[in-house]
């Protein structure tokens, strides 16, 4: 019996727990099992990752099914990729488990939540731990179960059901698209298992057009599931989920399940420029058009959504320039300080009773120091201040966009200046000035329980200091991921090399990116500051807002345009299927006029009821005849 | 001599329970489904999974005319007798909780169907198959007649005349071949699958025969009699309907129309590829809108049918094997969800999506079993659902890219009226149609556990029922080349 089966196998059994006894099991009891599910995983991790050798091993469970000649197998593959991934997703969710704690409660539903949180955590990791295409796929449809589940989790609510319906539908959009893919994997290579699949990819040229396609509808998967254009707008709306489940599965773990298969499938995409490329520019048009939209958002949960779509499209912005190991990197230290940022904002909430709005906030720094000094820190990460993690990783990215083309250089350094900004435009809001809530809020103000500000205070240490995992050389570095990642990579490498070289820029081309970035980011957070801090400004309210910023602040009315390009259309199309096409013309016109028909013949033919049998057997037999010749009148007259 | 007990199990025991009354009838009508099943299991565990006919019988009927009374079960057949034997005891537990008048009448004519449709299913002569195919018409008009809502006379009798209508071109089908076989004539299938027919026969028999089974899915256009008689009938007759009977048709697919006809479905099959792929986008965004559950899982079937049919089409060995496995898968998910939605009905006196919400609030359990049977529909991994949609979408796809990736988006409309039934009715605030809802009793969770246990097992170990089936299809797809 291989460990590594434990490791999905445990947040299962406490699923199971809890999902079928909560109602009978106490509550203290629920997050136990719960957390302490998620931390033996997360255990068993750890002891695998400082045992593991080096080489990729896979551990198989059984044939899951056989057709013709195609066998999928369940079986894991334990390797340099999954072990990180199984490490962010079991570490940053026992954390998040321990925080729920506290946070839910006050739920009725304490015990519902922790189950749906555990089959979360088993369908994440068998997404990574898959040794195949369709194990990850069963993960990949697992998490999004679990992610509509969890949004839609107070469902007494019509608003929060219908986010979470939209998050499952776009998901499955991409998910066609993954299908696809895996049947043009097949086709190609009569495989599923990446162990075949791969060396049988580093076979063919760069640019052969079977792979383009296979990457191309993979990436359509990844577009549903990672939030890009055009498939991003359900992320914000999962918002409606509670907070923790924000943290776990809309920041840190599901929503990077689109990188993480780019990442595992790099030999694929190495081979196949053109995918990179559209990738690339995706991406960075999501990273821009997210971060805009971030500029004037008002609910501190919104913001924090649109910026992580941003974030998404700077991890596929690496990818898409070939510097898989940089956009990986992102995923990690992302995982670090936004799950840090949504913790911090759901202690905020649960402070403000359940208040959003950042125009109502105000001045919390006093009465939540361990929040805020928190909440700061990891708003110091995302903006990409040295020597804070998201520094180093976003520095890599944008080393490698450069040397791509430096004016996607250009523009996601503008998208990075806009990140500074409305990240310190959230945190002055709702830390800094006057309490702008109501008295009854403010009488309630209080700091949040251990179980939650002790997840908060790892984060944070983790948000300061994960970015030494991997300092580059110029920075006097030993870039300890990317060699520990190294042989993930090796057959991109030996198909392209010249793409694997590292950046080839001069150290002071690369420290002058790196200041330009770092004083942009400065430069933002003092704008920041003067606007919300020195002057106090505080964003108008909806009514009042107008022109370019109103289109903004209504997320350039994407959703309404979807709404009217596709989904009133269907429906109206449904109805018009219903009542017309199959009450109408198929079944009065076709069916019931063909009855009436007969019915009408039927009256001329009554005449012909004679009472005399051998006329009735005259007129059958006749009739058969006539009919059969009738259908098979080309055989007969043919022949 | 099995496959023949299987048969008259129910039928002998329809007659006797013309005589009985009372409480009685129920329970001798589910020990006696529970036998039937039970043989089967048995019967199962000792097929072997080759292409030979096994437990076979073989009687003269019509001996001057070479009519055979031959039953036997192999790959084709023996998931279906496994799916016919499996949800029948359900069906009739499901029941417990209703009275029906005339109870003895009621249940006869339940396993009276369930002797036709194992019938259907092992046939191995033409007219014999042509006999039970009829056979079940007649129990099932029957129920869904005399137990049926307001409208079901009418709609009941559309359904028969449009089914009849439909073999009617069958029976002609059947009478050419068996007049071409050669001597004194033969009816056994296997008679039928020797001949040499020419292209332009073929192409017309394929026709007659298509249609016969078409209406039965039913395939686009054929479908108006479905969404209007399922909903008229009593769930059980519904359950009957969708889980079993209209397996009729995809299996008549396979084992008369792809063997007898192939050259048939060479010329025309890319015609009833189309037909199909349009059932399944037409159905689909039809339930996209529907109010009345039954309906909405009723358009959703036919979407579903929609699938197979194209699958089998496809002449892939995936295709195939997947609407082999997807019969099964979609008896049991369909069953489950009409159950439930009885259940809300014998509550609420609603099926209306307007007036229902809220129901997981008294309800957590029911509403468990609900998104699980839901979760099988929708073919998330590791339901019975996937398998079948994934070979299905895999031969379909195989067959032609573009009409796989049009089939495909079954996969998203599926979610999109799926999960608004659930919201409606599940979610959102409690009715006053669903403020007194009471939690599933004893009588439904057994009803509902099985099923629900079948979902996850057959979407864990689909294996255990491919590996039956491999070796007959591969064999009949080997016969087509």
């Amino acid at each position: 019996m291989n460990l590594a089966l434990f490791i999905p196998l445990l947040p299962f059994l406490g699923f199971l727990i809890n999902g079928l006894g909560f109602r009978r099991i106490p509550k203290s009891l629920v997050g136990l099992v719960g957390t302490g599910a998620s931390l033996a995983s997360f255990a068993i991790v750890l002891s695998l990752f400082f045992n593991f050798s080096g080489e990729a091993q896979t551990v198989p469970l059984y044939d899951w099914f056989t057709v013709g000649s195609l066998s999928i197998s369940f079986a894991f593959q334990i390797d340099q990729l999954s072990l990180i991934m199984m490490l962010i997703i079991t570490g940053i969710g026992s954390l998040i488990h321990l925080y729920s704690i506290g946070y839910m409660h006050h739920d009725e539903g304490f015990g519902k939540f922790f189950a749906f949180l555990n089959l979360f955590l088993f369908f994440m990791l068998l997404l990574v731990m898959g040794s195949n295409y369709l194990i990850m796929f069963i993960g990949w449809e697992g998490v999004g179960l679990c992610s509509y589940l969890l949004i839609g989790f107070w469902n007494q609510n019509p608003n929060y059901g219908y986010a979470a319906r939209k998050a499952f539908v776009m998901n499955r959009i991409g998910d066609l698209g993954f299908l696809i893919g895996i049947f043009l994997i097949i086709n190609q290579f009569g495989s599923l298992e990446f162990a075949s699949v791969f060396p049988a990819a580093a076979q063919l040229n760069i640019g052969d057009q079977s792979i383009f396609w296979i990457t191309f509808c993979l990436f359509i998967g990844a577009m549903g599931k990672s939030a890009q254009i055009p498939l991003y707008t359900w992320l914000p709306d999962a918002m409606a989920g509670p907070t923790p489940v924000s943290a776990l599965i809309h920041a840190a773990t599901m929503v990077t399940a689109g990188i993480y298969m780019i990442v595992r499938s790099n030999i694929l995409y190495t081979l196949a420029p053109d995918t990179l490329h559209i990738i690339a520019w995706v991406a960075l048009a999501t990273a821009l058009l997210a971060a805009s939209i971030g500029l004037f958002q008002n609910d501190i949960k919104k913001v924090l959504a649109y910026s992580t779509v941003s974030q998404l499209g700077y991890m596929f912005l690496g990818l898409g320039v070939g510097a898989y190991s940089s956009g990986f990197f992102h995923v990690m230290t992302h995982a670090f300080f936004k799950a840090l940022l949504f913790l911090g904002a759901g202690s905020v909430i649960h402070a403000m009773s359940d208040e959003q709005d950042i125009r109502y906030m105000g001045g919390l720094r006093k009465k939540l120091p361990i929040t805020f000094l928190t909440f700061l820190l990891g708003t110091i990460a995302i903006s990409g201040i040295p020597p804070f993690a998201g520094f180093f990783s976003k520095d890599e990215i944008l080393a490698h966009v450069f040397e791509h083309s430096p004016l996607m250089w250009g523009l996601a350094v503008f998208g990075s200046m806009m990140t500074a900004f409305y990240m310190f435009r959230l945190l002055f809001l709702t830390f800094f000035g006057e309490f702008r809530g109501t008295h009854e809020q403010e009488h309630h103000l209080h700091e949040s329980p251990l179980t939650m500000t002790l997840p908060l205070m790892v984060l944070a240490v983790l948000s300061v200091l994960g970015g030494f995992l991997n300092v580059p050389a110029i920075l006097g570095g030993s870039a300890k991921l990317d060699a520990f990642l190294d042989p993930i990579f090796e057959l991109s490498k030996q198909a392209n090399p010249g793409a694997f070289a590292g950046v080839h820029l001069d150290h002071s081309t690369e420290l002058t990116l790196m200041g330009v970035s770092v004083v942009g980011a400065v430069l933002s957070i003092i704008a920041a500051f003067v606007l919300y801090v020195s002057r106090n400004a505080v964003p108008e309210p909806d009514e009042e807002i107008t022109g370019v910023k109103k289109l903004i602040y209504n997320k350039y009315y994407v959703d309404e345009i979807y709404n009217a390009v596709f989904v009133k259309p269907i429906q109206a199309l449904s109805g018009f299927f219903y009542r017309v096409t199959d009450q109408i013309i198929l079944n009065k016109g076709g069916v019931e006029g063909l009855g009436n028909f007969v019915k009408g013949l039927s009256n001329e033919f009554r005449l012909l009821q004679t009472g005399t049998t051998s006329f009735y057997v005259f007129i059958m037999v006749t009739g058969i005849a006539a009919i059969l010749i009738y259908s098979l009148r080309s055989l007969i007259f043919n022949a | 001599m099995l496959t023949l007990i299987l048969i008259l199990i129910p039928l002998v025991l329809a007659i006797v329970l013309l005589g009985l009354r009372g409480g009685a009838v129920k329970r001798v009508a589910l020990i006696t489904s529970l036998v039937e099943f039970g043989l089967a299991i048995y019967v199962l565990s000792i097929y072997k999974a080759d292409t030979s006919s096994q437990f076979a019988l073989s009687y003269d009927w019509i001996k001057s005319a070479g009519v055979q009374f031959a039953i036997g079960i192999d790959g084709i057949s023996v998931l279906l007798v496994l799916l016919s034997t499996l949800l029948v005891p359900l069906i009739i537990l499901s029941t417990f909780n209703h009275s029906y008048r005339n109870p003895s009448a009621f249940y006869a004519l339940i396993l009276m169907m369930q002797s036709a449709l194992v019938g259907v299913f092992v046939a191995k002569d033409a007219f014999l198959f042509y006999f039970f195919f009829e056979a079940a018409l007649i129990p099932i008009y029957f129920i869904a007649a005399s137990w049926g809502g307001e409208n079901s006379i009418s709609v009941t009798f559309k359904f028969f005349l449009y089914t009849i209508f439909g073999s009617l071109f069958m029976l002609l089908g059947l009478v050419y071949l068996y007049l071409q076989t050669p001597g004194s004539h033969s009816s056994l299938l296997s008679a039928f699958y020797e001949l040499k027919l020419s292209a332009a026969q073929q192409s017309v028999l394929f026709w007659a025969l298509f249609i016969g089974f078409a209406i039965k899915m039913p395939v686009f256009p054929f479908h108006t009699w479905q969404p209007d008689t399922y909903v008229e009938s009593p769930t059980p007759a519904t359950m009957l309907l969708a889980g079993i009977m209209l397996k009729m048709g995809t299996y008549g697919l396979i084992r008369i129309v792809l063997p007898i006809v192939p050259e048939g479905v060479q010329e025309w099959g890319l015609v009833a590829v189309i037909l199909s792929v349009i059932g399944i986008i037409y159905g689909s965004i039809i339930a996209i809108q529907q109010q009345d559950m039954k309906r909405l899982v009723a358009y959703s079937s036919f979407a579903h049918v929609g699938l197979m049919a194209a699958g089998i089409f496809s002449l892939t060995l995936d295709g195939l094997q997947g609407s082999l496995i997807q019969m099964l898968a979609h008896g049991i998910n369909v069953v489950g969800l009409f159950f439930i939605i009885e259940i809300i009905f014998s509550r609420t006196q609603s099926r209306d999506l307007s007036q229902l919400g809220g129901i997981t609030q008294n309800s957590p359990v029911l509403s468990v079993f609900f998104i699980i049977m839901v979760l099988g529909s929708v073919a998330l991994p590791l339901t019975n659902g996937f398998i079948g949609e994934f070979l299905l979408l895999k031969g379909v796809f195989t067959y032609n890219t573009w009409i796989g990736i049009v089939a495909g988006t079954t996969i998203i409309f599926g979610a999109v009226y799926m999960l608004r039934m659930v919201q409606k009715s599940m979610f959102g605030l409690q009715t006053t149609a669903t403020e007194q809802f009471t939690d599933l009793n004893l009588n439904e969770i057994l009803v509902l556990v099985p099923l629900a246990f079948f979902v996850f097992w057959i979407g864990l170990f689909p294996n255990a029922f491919l590996q039956l089936t491999e070796p007959a299809v591969a064999e009949l797809l080997r016969t087509l080349k």
